[in-house]
């Protein structure tokens, strides 16, 4: 069902951990739904420096986890809020039709991390 | 070093055992009649089945005549299902099942929900027992049905389908078990118990996929759901699978002559796995029966702070082969019905891995589980959002 890319993902993620003092933290879904995803965001002069990832979930959930955190190191704010799922999807290959909805919890979540910094930075 | 992959899923299917496989062969070609036929070719057939049939009904104590073969246990079950629901609709439309039911009673008995029966589920405890008092308490006049497993695929608890069908009879209703899991591992004389009509699989017990039986008390009413030709006394309709029949007898009467031997052996090795794991892994409820009323093979944790099929893959990548409850594992958003129906959190039914051990399995292959599942669970914790140590017990 999995394509090798996503074994591999799985099976050596990238960005797993959480970043202390984080400048933006975004957490979303919940245990029932059986995935929850933690994104933590360095991120300097509205540029994202460093980005880690907990997730609560499937081998879809956690491979699209660590390509969407590589996927946002390094871009401007703006550019991360554009950041799509289905580009997520892309760069791991494909996913099967079940688990697309595993790879929207990647944009929510670093949606809702940018969210996080960017009401910090307005407060 | 144990040799990998190490299958650890046999409540899903087991391997066809040689004695069965030597038995079929000649079905496939020189002895390929239709058991239908009235040739030579075809009596062949039918002596074949007729001993197969034969050999099976000696072992669950029925006659010859009171045994159909089928496809399969979801072809039994949804026959049981269909067919007395159809038959008896005059009485009442009233049908009692157990919440825990394999999918081809859940699924069939929803269908009947839409064409007017009213399905009522009985109540299971957290080790998935069925609560006989609520059970007398909600059957009724206009009961016509009452269906319960004789053990279950996920958890392994062994229901008292002796007491069920004494309380279903009580109001003159019909008794169905599916014993998918049960035959060919436990004792089963179906006069014993009661039971009105049983479904049974082959490919559980080492022997072909594709077949099955369903066991109907003489004199039931029961209507066909696959309708034809003249096979199975004109009640099942269709080309007798004669290999797949024959394979189907051999496995059983293998089963059921080694059955004490495999039941002490799979048994220890559950007992083994199911010790190291409670020792060795924390933060880990075991479901189903805590002590008596295990299928032997059935050993079913739940993890928690993790989710299931990342579990379930973390073990494949290791070659160990497993299943899971959780919904990512399903293809559905729901995680395992029967883990909720025993009162478990979705949380904790989302993180759940059923391992079903086999006669060919080893202590070797436990250990090395035990080793491979403690490295996977410590990884994906890690990775968990949930998992926090501070203030956590031990065991939930």
């Amino acid at each position: 069902m999995y394509n090798e890319k996503v074994m591999e993902t799985f099976k050596n993620p990238k960005n797993v951990g959480e970043i202390e003092n984080p400048d933006g933290i975004g957490t979303v879904g919940n245990e029932v739904c059986g995935d929850i995803m933690q994104i933590t965001l360095r991120i300097e002069n509205d540029v994202i420096t460093d980005a880690k990832f907990k997730t609560f979930g499937c081998a879809a959930a956690i491979a699209t986890s660590s390509t969407a955190t590589e996927m946002v190191k390094g871009m401007t704010v703006e550019e991360a809020l554009k950041l799509t799922n289905k580009r997520v999807i892309d760069a791991l290959g494909g996913l099967p039709a079940q688990k697309l909805h595993c790879s929207v919890l990647a944009e929510e979540a670093i949606k809702a991390a940018i969210e996080d910094y960017q009401s910090k930075k307005h407060a | 070093m144990v040799k990998t992959p190490i299958y650890f899923d046999h409540a899903a299917t087991t391997p066809l055992c040689e004695e069965a496989f030597d038995k079929m062969k000649p079905y496939f070609t020189e002895n390929f009649g239709n058991a239908n036929s009235q040739h030579c070719f075809g009596r062949e057939a039918v002596k074949a089945v007729d001993e197969a049939r034969d050999t099976i009904a000696s072992i669950i104590n029925c006659k010859p005549g009171e045994l159909y073969f089928t496809s399969g246990g979801t072809e039994s079950d949804n026959w049981a299902l269909r067919g007395i629901a159809s038959a008896h609709k005059d009485k009442g439309k009233h049908i009692i099942i157990s919440p825990i039911e394999h999918a081809a009673m859940i699924t069939t008995a929803k269908e009947l929900a839409k064409d007017g029966f009213e399905i009522e589920f009985m109540k299971v405890d957290e080790e998935g027992f069925v609560d006989l008092e609520h059970l007398k308490s909600i059957i009724r006049d206009d009961t016509i049905l009452v269906a319960c497993m004789m053990a279950n695929n996920e958890v392994g608890t062994i229901e008292p389908i002796k007491e069920i069908a004494e309380i279903a009879h009580s109001k003159n209703a019909v008794m169905f078990t599916d014993a998918v899991q049960a035959a060919g591992v436990l004792k089963i004389d179906v006069k014993a118990l009661g039971v009105d009509l049983m479904s049974m699989s082959s490919h559980k017990i080492y022997g072909p996929k594709g077949v099955g039986a369903l066991y109907i008390r003489t004199g039931l009413k029961i209507d066909s759901i696959i309708t034809g030709g003249h096979q199975e006394r004109t009640k099942r309709g269709g080309t007798t699978n004669v290999p797949g029949v024959v394979g189907f007898a051999k496995a059983f009467e293998i089963a059921a002559r080694d059955m004490d031997k495999n039941f002490e052996y799979v048994s220890s090795l559950r007992d083994r796995f199911i010790n190291k794991v409670l020792a060795e892994v924390p933060f880990v409820k075991l479901n189903g029966p805590r002590k008596e009323g295990r299928l032997p093979a059935n050993a079913d944790f739940s993890f928690r702070y993790i989710e299931g099929e990342s579990i379930l893959f973390s073990l494949d990548l290791a070659g160990i082969a497993v299943s899971s409850g959780s919904a990512c594992s399903s293809g559905s958003l729901e995680p395992s019905h029967v883990l909720l129906a025993l009162g478990l959190p979705e949380g904790l039914a989302h993180g759940s891995i059923r391992f079903s051990f086999g006669k060919r399995n080893t202590a070797e292959e436990i250990d090395y589980a035990v080793e491979v599942l403690k490295q996977a669970v410590d990884r994906l914790r890690k990775m968990s959002p949930l998992f926090k140590v501070e203030g956590e017990t031990k065991n939930v």
